[in-house]
């Protein structure tokens, strides 16, 4: 297809796509009065509503169904995908390596984050120090992967070291060694390139809070002797919580899903797969729909509580 | 295997930039001659006569869907050029990294292309599952009777019905070497599987420090298939092919004698830390080191051979001679004794969806010794050879192009297509992979076959 035609095509559907608003608005805007109202509102929620399903809850119940059935899709197999997940040796080190990632990951970025945004609040280089933690955030996670694998490059004893931190073992007098090898720390490596990233995420939304802390407030709890670690912990943390939950939460829930990280770097091999790899993988490689249904399943289950706790939490502070 | 595919394919650009601008500047002069031709009634070539049968398909659209992407894909696109001429019509070229991929779901979504040019006969197989491929048109198993051993009629067959003609060939059992090395170390090339160890002996025990074997198994999520073409190479050697059909069909288990003996032969060579890895580290940096890579210290003189297929002649730096008096050069990886000459291999098979005339027309000129000459004149750079025994040896630029035709069309080779790429896919490219390079990083044999065998789908 030449150029000239994706762009008719795509002019075409955005024509075709603004007629159909039209007609649509055109025939709503007949019908007036308090009926009316409701048929207006129900129509303007009916595309969405439409596309979610197509889109989205379609898609989810088809892989739900998929979950129970075998590699070829053709016959169901019970919860049989789900028993292979928790037995075998290799599925199990794959749940070892997302329970270390969502453990660790939401609250050392956060910790960061937090740490970092106390310490350059009203610091006079605030916003270069700002800037500095949140660039990463302009990175891709492949980009970012491909920066770390080039840090962790290995070459031999002797030889002309090209990744960072061998180097520097070098140069110390100790002997370089095979970061991305070693099962578990290996997946330790791999965590600290999503922290780099999410740190300046945790920092920026932190900040924003701690800004919004009424200055009055501040300066009641001056009055009453409160300075230092005290002042963080009963004044500066309580009023920033709505927003530390939610960064939280928004990091675990990406950090569940991580792929792109672990696929860049290891691609699942040393030991270091996660259920977002094993998922891809298992579906689109090995050719085991069923598993690799009941792995997205399974990342679907975990998911759902944090988000039930995010909106329970984003409908307490509002 | 397609992946394998792809990695040659990015790999080849440094040293095919190079020979692009060849293939831009000689593949002009002589298309424009043939297009000449055309233009002044181009079906009354006599050699059009067997696309021109199909009717009149002037102006018709062809869509070829495939994995091969730049800056491989200018040959083949150029080697349609004499096709069109002909026919008038024309030939839409869709390469895409993901192929191995997106062609199932095309075909599972009911949007498959007219032509998949497919890399591995088990990939195969799942798109004839698909229940949308079609057979060819009679022309084209006369064609391939005609032109390919039974083997390659064998791997494009399906359930006893033949579906697709086979395309390019890579050969996998090369051993790369520095001719130079070998001559000031008074080495000569070995002819059995012995005198290649007591080869590897003497490399080792020299004094000099340098590692006789340099390896690389990383290649992105596909780390680890280098590790299965050693070990199927062994397969063949130690097992013959007989046995070795059984094991890729799984007549006998994974973890039977015979493949726990090939991939412990692999060993005494991967995993011996007195025999690897030459100026790259110990064994296990075989794992961490990209199989691009793996080669290269041959070059600085800090290893003395790697095992890789035809295709790594694109991963040499612009500059390097590739001949048998050049930098490096490839030796054939020797059988047990003299008189056998087992050949591990691959390539890519036509697969049609589509039996409209000018498909079917395009089918046939791809199965014929036209094609075939038509392609090795389009790539001057070499990187290209096919089993095709109608093409002719003159048509091939390239020493090692040369080499692997010689290995190829030697009436005493008994070919055998890569395993891995017939497996099931659950086996060849996932837990094949997998456990190959755990095996590599310190897993036992006994282990790795057990758990490849464990993987293998039961229905």
């Amino acid at each position: 297809m030449s150029y000239v035609d994706k762009f008719g095509q795509m002019f075409f559907a955005i024509g075709l796509f603004v007629v159909i608003v039209a007609l649509v608005l055109l025939a709503v805007g007949r019908i007036g009065g308090f009926r009316g109202d409701r048929i207006v509102g129900r129509t303007f929620v009916a595309p969405t509503l439409i596309m979610l399903a197509i889109g989205l809850i379609y898609p989810a119940v088809l892989t739900i169904f998929q979950s129970f059935k075998d590699a070829s899709g053709n016959s169901f197999v019970g919860l049989a995908n789900f028993k292979f997940i928790f037995t075998d040796s290799d599925e199990l080190i794959t749940l070892r390596n997302t329970a270390i990632w969502t453990l660790l990951t939401p609250f050392v970025a956060t910790f960061i984050g937090l740490i970092y945004a106390v310490l350059i609040d009203r610091a006079r280089i605030e916003s270069y120090a700002k800037a500095l933690i949140f660039l990463p955030m302009a990175i891709s996670f492949v980009g970012a992967s491909v920066i770390w694998k080039f840090v962790y490059d290995y070459r031999p004893p002797g030889a002309h070291q090209i990744g960072l931190l061998n180097q520097i073992l070098v140069w110390l007098g100790f002997a370089p060694q095979q970061w991305l090898l070693n099962d578990p720390l290996n997946t330790l490596f791999l965590i600290v390139v999503m922290i780099w990233i999410q740190s300046g995420f945790a920092m920026t939304l932190l900040s924003a809070a701690i800004k919004n802390i009424p200055e009055d407030m501040i300066e009641a709890a001056r009055l009453d002797g409160v300075y230092g670690i005290r002042m963080f912990r009963y004044i500066t943390i309580p009023s920033i919580r709505p927003t530390l939950v939610v960064v939280l939460t928004t990091i675990s829930i990406t950090t569940l899903k991580v792929f792109d990280i672990v696929r860049t770097m290891t691609g699942g091999s040393f030991n270091t797969s996660v259920i977002a790899n094993d998922f891809y993988s298992q579906s689109f490689r090995a050719g085991n729909q069923g598993l690799g249904a009941a792995l997205a399943v399974l990342l679907f289950v975990l998911v759902i509580p944090i988000v039930v706790y995010n909106v329970r939490q984003m409908r307490a502070s509002a | 295997m397609g992946v394998r595919k792809h990695k040659s394919a990015a790999a080849v650009a440094g040293l095919a930039t190079a020979g692009l601008l060849l293939t831009a500047c000689g593949g002009s002069s002589s298309s424009s001659s043939a297009a000449g031709g055309a233009a002044s009634g181009g079906s009354a070539n006599p050699a059009c006569a067997p696309y021109t049968a199909f009717g009149d398909i002037k102006g018709k659209q062809i869509s070829v869907y495939t994995g091969i992407v730049a800056p491989e894909d200018t040959a083949q696109i150029n080697s349609y050029k004499f096709f069109e001429n002909c026919t008038g019509a024309k030939v839409n070229y869709e390469g895409n990294k993901d192929f191995e991929a997106q062609v199932l779901v095309r075909a599972k979504a009911g949007n498959p292309p007219n032509i998949a040019i497919v890399p591995q006969p088990g990939l195969l197989k799942q798109l004839v599952a698909t229940g949308k491929a079609v057979e060819p048109p009679a022309q084209v198993g006369t064609n391939v009777d005609k032109f390919w051993a039974k083997d390659w009629k064998k791997y494009g067959t399906v359930d006893g019905k033949f579906y697709s003609a086979p395309l390019g060939a890579n050969i996998k059992s090369l051993v790369w070497y520095s001719p130079q090395m070998f001559k000031d170390a008074g080495l000569a090339v070995p002819t059995t599987l012995d005198e290649l160890k007591s080869l590897t002996d003497k490399i080792a025990n020299d004094g000099k420090g340098v590692k006789p074997w340099c390896a690389g198994i990383g290649s992105g999520e596909a780390t680890g298939w280098p590790v299965t073409d050693w070990m199927e190479d062994f397969m063949l050697r130690l097992s013959g092919p007989d046995t070795y059909d059984k094991w890729v069909s799984h007549a006998i288990p994974f973890n039977a004698p015979e493949p726990t003996a090939a991939l412990d032969a692999v060993g005494q060579y991967l995993k011996n830390p007195a025999y690897v890895n030459g100026g790259l580290g110990d064994v296990k940096s075989i794992a961490s080191t990209t199989f691009q890579d793996g080669g290269q210290p041959i070059l600085q003189g800090q290893c003395y051979m790697h095992r890789q297929a035809s295709f790594y002649a694109a991963n040499w730096p612009e500059g390097t001679k590739v001949a048998p008096d050049g930098d490096v050069f490839a030796f054939y990886l020797p059988a047990k004794d003299a008189t056998t000459k087992p050949v591990l291999g691959a390539g890519e098979f036509i697969l049609a969806f589509s039996n409209a005339p000018e498909v079917q027309a395009f089918q046939t000129y791809l199965s014929s010794d036209t094609w075939a000459n038509e392609k090795a004149k389009a790539t001057p750079g070499g990187g290209w050879v096919s089993a095709n025994k109608g093409l002719q040896r003159s048509n091939l630029t390239s020493p090692i192009d040369q080499l692997s035709y010689d290995i190829l069309q030697d009436p005493k080779a008994v070919f055998r297509f890569d395993g891995s790429d017939q497996m099931p896919a659950a086996v060849g490219s996932n837990a094949f992979w997998k456990q190959a390079t755990a095996w590599i990083t310190g897993q036992s044999t006994k282990d790795t076959v057990d758990k490849i065998e464990a993987a293998w789908p039961k229905s």
